[in-house]
């Protein structure tokens, strides 16, 4: 039998691989690696791309990532794949948008009333319904 | 019998109450199921990283980050808080936010101030009642909540923490314990608790690219912010479950309700029926 390593590929969204395998293949930081069983003990970043992973049947089954970090010892290999798009400016942009957005709803702007006004008054009829029957209780005992 | 009519009218208005929570009821409860699935879901990869994090932390002792620091004088105090975006869930919302009162009354006592980053409609506009400061803020997650949505929220404080503008992060969200109960829960993020590992010598070390720090730096924020994306999932899962209880009491009270009136309306009707017999009959010997 061949010499295997165990893969994993998890997101934070969910588990995406599980297995063993042959080789791995993999676009790290500094270009693409190789890695196989008993491989020394290496720790990287992933550029966007396939991570490709040769089953011991010889079979191939590749996996889109769009970055991440890539965890080697020598009988597991970790993919630890991001599920968005990171770059240090769309970071950057998304922390000033969540700033902004908190700016913007203190400033008081009523979005989506109608839903709003729809659930309160839901919300008025069940607090009724729960009142008449505290009432009625009270009034049992 | 005047009555009649308004029990009726009544008895149909509680109907349509009870028909809308009985939906609610059940849609709440196939999305639980969902949102427990995926709560599960997000678990290995947060482990996953706790293992390679800490043995990067003993492995390069020369590089402290941040992040990993050594508690440092409070001054300001950053909570990161998880809420839902939709109401009718019970006091899931309500429970958290006192809570979080407590605490922050307790933090003002030592002289701490806190800020807020919020994560969810309703604690933002418990913030716009309550006062304090936020720094920013997602909303409208929906069912599947994605990291991509929390990273602006995430850097903020983390950026904060790091220009010392902040001394520690905290996230408040409710910890889902089962379906009938959820309880809620304020856990330090930043500096990283250390968690209780083996000491176990250490011969070797990775072969780092390009070197430690980069990595280093790019797991700790990935490992924050998939922390912060389990409070939400979980959070998730809570709000589905609150909602599926508080609906099922509310529509069972409304059953009840519903059963008593149609009671009182045949009574009425029963009435009504009796008199005009009564009058027909006392017509009829007149005549």
């Amino acid at each position: 039998m061949a010499m295997t390593i165990h893969v994993d590929i998890v997101s934070a969204e969910g588990a995406i691989h599980s297995g063993l395998a042959t080789m791995v293949f993999a676009t790290a930081e500094m270009g693409e690696v190789g890695i196989a069983p008993r491989h020394t003990a290496f720790i990287s970043r992933l550029r966007p791309g396939d991570v490709r992973v040769q089953k011991e049947n010889g079979e191939q089954e590749h996996f889109y990532v769009s970055g991440g970090m890539i965890e080697v010892q020598p009988m597991a290999v970790t993919v630890l794949a991001d599920t968005a798009i990171r770059a240090q400016n769309l970071d950057e942009a998304a922390a000033l948008e969540a700033k902004r957005k908190a700016e913007d709803a203190l400033a008081g702007h009523a979005a989506e009333f109608e839903y709003a006004k729809a659930q309160a008054e839901l919300a008025d009829a069940i607090a009724q319904l729960r009142a008449i029957e505290r009432m009625r209780k009270m009034k049992s005992s | 019998m005047a009555g009649a009519k308004e029990v009726r009218t009544k008895i149909a208005s509680i109907k349509s109450t009870q028909k809308i929570t009985k939906a609610m009821q059940m849609v709440a409860a196939s999305k639980m199921r969902r949102a427990q699935e995926r709560m599960s879901a997000s678990k290995p990869y947060a482990e996953k990283m706790l293992g390679v994090i800490s043995h990067l932390a003993r492995a390069t002792p020369e590089y402290r980050h941040s992040f990993m620091a050594v508690e440092r004088a409070r001054k300001r105090v950053g909570y990161i808080i998880v809420s839902s975006d939709r109401g009718l869930c019970g006091g899931l919302n309500s429970n958290l936010f006192r809570r979080l009162i407590v605490e922050i009354k307790e933090q003002k006592a030592a002289g701490v101030e806190p800020v807020f980053c919020t994560i969810g409609t309703k604690a933002l506009a418990f913030f716009r009642r309550f006062g304090g400061k936020v720094l920013g803020q997602a909303t409208h997650l929906g069912d599947k909540p994605h990291i991509e949505s929390l990273i602006g929220t995430v850097k903020v404080m983390l950026d904060a923490f790091e220009a010392k503008e902040i001394d520690a992060i905290y996230v408040a969200s409710n910890e889902f314990v089962n379906t009938m109960t959820q309880r809620p829960v304020i856990r330090q993020l930043v500096p990283l608790v250390p968690g209780e590992q083996a000491t176990m010598p250490l011969h070797w070390d990775y072969i780092y690219e390009p070197d430690a720090k980069t990595v280093l730096d790019s797991l700790l924020t990935r490992y924050i912010e998939a922390l912060v994306y389990q409070g939400v999932v979980e959070n998730g899962a809570c709000e589905q479950a609150a909602r599926m209880v508080a609906m099922k009491s509310a529509s069972d009270n409304a059953g009840e309700l519903i059963s008593e009136l149609q009671l009182i309306y045949n009574k009425a009707r029963q009435a009504a029926i009796t008199q005009e017999i009564s009058e027909i009959v006392s017509g009829a010997a007149a005549v």
